[in-house]
């Protein structure tokens, strides 16, 4: 098994530690796997982006030219990435802020209100998680009590009640699609 | 011991203090930056000197004094950084000073852009500055090789007393992957090479310039045979299904991993294909490569460039048709796809 | 209707890749202007650096060669002395300038080199991530200055302006600053009375220009013309740091 996955947003909506806590996770779990962000020039503009492959062999490249799944936080990320999306692959929304959709017809959309969902629990900074939480459930990569362990390692322990707001903001996109959904 | 999940760049940074790396000098270059910042923030921290020189010539000439003065010593930067330094990398060489010189290569040439890319192959292989000297050239294909190859390169430096390279590239460098430290050797480096002032003893001296062609002649022929000794001792390489391959495919770095995941692919359509990954560029395995002239009926060369590794290929095997190259210069790293389908092409 | 603001014609059509509330793009705009006005955009040529402004020459609609880090000035000698009845200038940053291109900077200004060098202070450098700056203020944090920079491991800002004022191939040295609709208006007479300088053959001119660099200095874009104006100045004070307007003619005169 390889899967890539690619997160992209603007800078300061926490795509970087999207990408980074799914691999820390995946790393835990005794997966490869590889973690490359956008680098320099790119990042001009104040756009951001991070793919993560995790596979139970040796990966190749950490590069994803498909990736099975896009996890888009902002309008000008969905028209830069819908088109590199894996045919048969998922893309998440982040629907709060993004009114457009793919034009991609072979690929599933999953709509995660997920700022608004932050915004009601107090902290708009933790719609990135919420967003998380529903990825782990419809993508079955990685356990939920993985991915929280790995997210209360990266927190670090002085930070306990940022881990508690986080905890609930994953349960929330987790809960979003019920099995089955 | 646990796992952790670091970046390349970081990782050079964390191997060399473990190391016992004491000096680093760097000028902020992209797709590097991390390591000197990495070296800013810690290097100091674990009682080392950092200093952000004011260009690449200043840092390499900033090591080439810290390591005389006896410290393990290392310098950093991209493709167009290093062009700048070949001064003294060429000087370090001649007054045998041990020192690490990482090169995250960039496209090129010029400014070029700050994808990853192997254009600078045959300056780190083939001397890079002026003079008749070499470089032993590490090339590491992922984040755990760049921890264990950073360590080693110290010690290589120290035993030969010569720049050691490390060469990676953009990608290398900014992706992060899981890493285990091995825990370093003891340095052992006399310190009869050391220069820290004569005390009552006899004063010494280190010298580039040797102005007697005579005695310069001698010098080189010194250098010449400690190299000599390096290219029987110190390649290093890997092979990847080659039990059975009759097509063997050459590439390093990045460029291997790429042809791995060809690999894997072109096996799945019946391909008899393997891989020989040099770890050290210089020197250059070229009796592994030999070793496959008579099992394998044909080559495949492939680089992040238009072909310059493939001239120690045809070296070692004599140019012949069987050798074929694939290259994507500039800063374009290939899907494996791409290159399995060029695999298929030549089987 | 009267236009009463529109793009001077020597800026391309291009939207900038700077950051918002950046420096670079307001001076980019000043040049262009001065360009426009004084009608002299055919025979003037900019050298665009390493570094933001890297991309220069997709702004300027004039002949651009680019210079590979810190040779600014290098470059700037060898097309103006091929070309000496161009208006050439050198477009730089305070790592391009102050650090890798000190020696030629240096030295181009002490042959008198008869070209224009725009010296772009923010600080830091900002197209790798915002590292220390020769430039870099005592105790401003950077990355590669993380607890702020300390004079006895970093050294101190360096003044260039003042320093190469003292040498005699120096005729007239400015610094200014964009924060402000009266500090930009400044610039812009400056930038005039360089290139004024420069074609009536006086020697080198190089105006340094304090410019924000919001996204490096994590600051709001008002945050930063503020730190300019309160902390940057205090440092680097504005005005006129050497001028000496008769300089040619009383060198053909003797
Ligand atoms: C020889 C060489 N070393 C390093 C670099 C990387 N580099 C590009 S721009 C730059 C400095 C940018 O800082 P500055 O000159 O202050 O300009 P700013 O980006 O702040 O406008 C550096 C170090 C390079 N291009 N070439
Ligand atoms: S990093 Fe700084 S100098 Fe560069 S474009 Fe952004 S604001 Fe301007």
């Amino acid at each position: 098994m390889l899967i890539k996955s690619l997160f992209a947003g603007f800078g300061g909506q926490g795509v970087l530690m999207m990408g980074y806590s799914l691999a820390h996770a995946a790393m835990n779990e005794g997966y490869h796997t590889t973690y490359l962000p956008a680098y320099g020039a790119e990042v001009r503009g104040g756009t951001a982006n991070c793919t993560v492959a995790i596979s139970d062999e040796e990966i190749a490249s950490p590069v994803a030219s498909a990736p099975d799944y896009l996890v888009i936080m902002n309008t000008p990320s969905l028209y830069t990435f819908q088109n590199r999306a894996a045919q048969g692959g998922t893309i998440f929304l982040n629907s709060s802020i993004i009114d457009a959709r793919p034009t991609r017809k072979e690929v599933g959309i999953l709509e995660i209100p997920a700022g608004e969902i932050a915004e009601k629990m107090g902290d708009p900074r933790v719609a990135n998680v919420v967003v998380l939480g529903a990825f782990i459930r419809k993508t079955g990569l990685i356990s939920p009590g993985g991915y929280l362990k790995s997210l209360r390692k990266i927190m670090g322990e002085r930070k306990k009640a940022i881990m508690e707001i986080n905890r609930k903001a994953f349960a929330a996109g987790f809960d979003l699609f019920p099995e089955g959904s | 011991m646990n796992k952790i999940l670091i970046q390349g760049n970081r990782v050079i940074g964390e191997a060399a203090i473990r190391a016992g790396c004491r000096f680093y000098a760097g000028y902020p270059i992209t797709p590097q930056n991390e390591l000197t910042e990495y070296m800013a923030d810690n290097l100091r921290k674990a009682g080392g000197t950092f200093i952000q020189g004011e260009s690449e010539i200043a840092s390499v000439n900033m090591i080439l004094g810290a390591s005389a003065a006896g410290a393990r010593v290392m310098t950093s930067s991209s493709s167009p950084g290093i062009s700048l330094k070949q001064e003294g990398i060429s000087s370090m060489a001649a007054d045998e000073l041990p020192g690490v010189i990482v090169n995250m290569m960039r496209g090129g040439p010029g400014l070029g852009n700050i994808s990853p890319s192997q254009g600078d192959y045959f300056q780190a292989t083939k001397g890079g500055g002026h003079g008749d000297y070499r470089v032993i050239v590490l090339a590491p294909a992922s984040v755990q090789e760049l921890a264990d190859l950073t360590m080693d390169a110290f010690d290589l430096a120290d035993e030969y007393r010569n720049p050691v390279m490390i060469l990676a590239d953009g990608m290398i460098g900014q992706m992060m992957e899981p890493v285990l430290f091995k825990t370093p050797k003891p340095r052992s480096y006399s310190e009869k090479f050391h220069l820290r002032g004569c005390g009552e003893g006899k004063s010494k001296f280190i010298r580039g310039l040797i102005l007697d062609p005579l005695h310069e002649e001698e010098h080189n022929w010194k250098l010449h045979r400690k190299y000599k000794t390096i290219i029987a001792r110190e390649p290093r390489h890997e092979t990847f299904r080659t039990e059975d391959a009759d097509f063997l495919v050459i590439a390093y770095g990045t460029a291997a991993r790429v042809a791995k995941g060809a690999i894997k692919r072109a096996r799945e359509s019946g391909i008899r294909v393997g891989l020989l990954r040099p770890i050290t560029l210089w020197p250059f395995p070229s009796d592994a490569v030999r070793s496959f002239a008579g099992k394998a009926s044909k080559f495949l060369v492939f680089e992040m460039s238009t072909g310059q590794m493939l001239e120690d290929v045809q070296l070692a095997l004599g140019n012949s048709e069987k050798i074929h190259f694939y290259g994507r210069p500039g800063g374009v790293v290939p899907a494996p796809v791409e290159v399995a389908k060029i695999i298929a092409q030549h089987a | 209707m009267k236009q009463v603001f529109t793009r001077p014609k020597s800026l391309k059509q291009a939207v900038f890749h700077y950051c918002p509330g950046c420096g670079h793009s307001i001076v980019h705009r000043l040049i262009c202007e001065v360009i426009d006005e004084m009608g002299i955009r055919g025979k003037t040529m900019g050298v665009p650096p390493a570094g933001c402004a890297v991309l220069a020459y997709n702004y300027f609609d004039v002949d651009m060669l680019e210079a590979p880090h810190g040779r600014g000035c290098a470059v700037a000698t060898g097309l103006k002395r091929v070309l000496p009845d161009r208006v050439i200038f050198s477009y730089q940053g305070d790592g391009d300038l102050a650090a890798i291109g000190t020696a030629e900077t240096f030295h181009a200004a002490n042959r008198g080199e008869n070209i224009t060098v725009f010296f772009i202070n923010n600080a830091v450098y900002g197209m790798t991530g915002g590292q220390m700056a020769p430039t870099t203020l005592l105790g401003q944090s950077t990355t590669t200055s993380p607890p702020g920079r300390n004079a006895l491991l970093d050294g101190h800002p360096v003044k260039m302006s003042e320093i190469l004022s003292h040498l005699d191939g120096t005729v007239y040295i400015e610094r200014c600053a964009v924060n402000s609709p009266a500090r930009i208006l400044q610039t812009k007479r400056a930038i005039r009375k360089s290139f004024t300088y420069q074609i009536e053959g006086r020697g080198f001119t190089l105006l340094e220009v304090l410019s924000h660099c919001p996204t490096n200095w994590k600051m709001t874009p008002v945050e930063s013309c503020k730190w300019v104006e309160e902390t940057m100045t205090r440092h680097y004070p504005l005005g006129v740091i050497k001028d000496i307007p008769g300089a040619e003619k009383e060198k053909k005169d003797k």
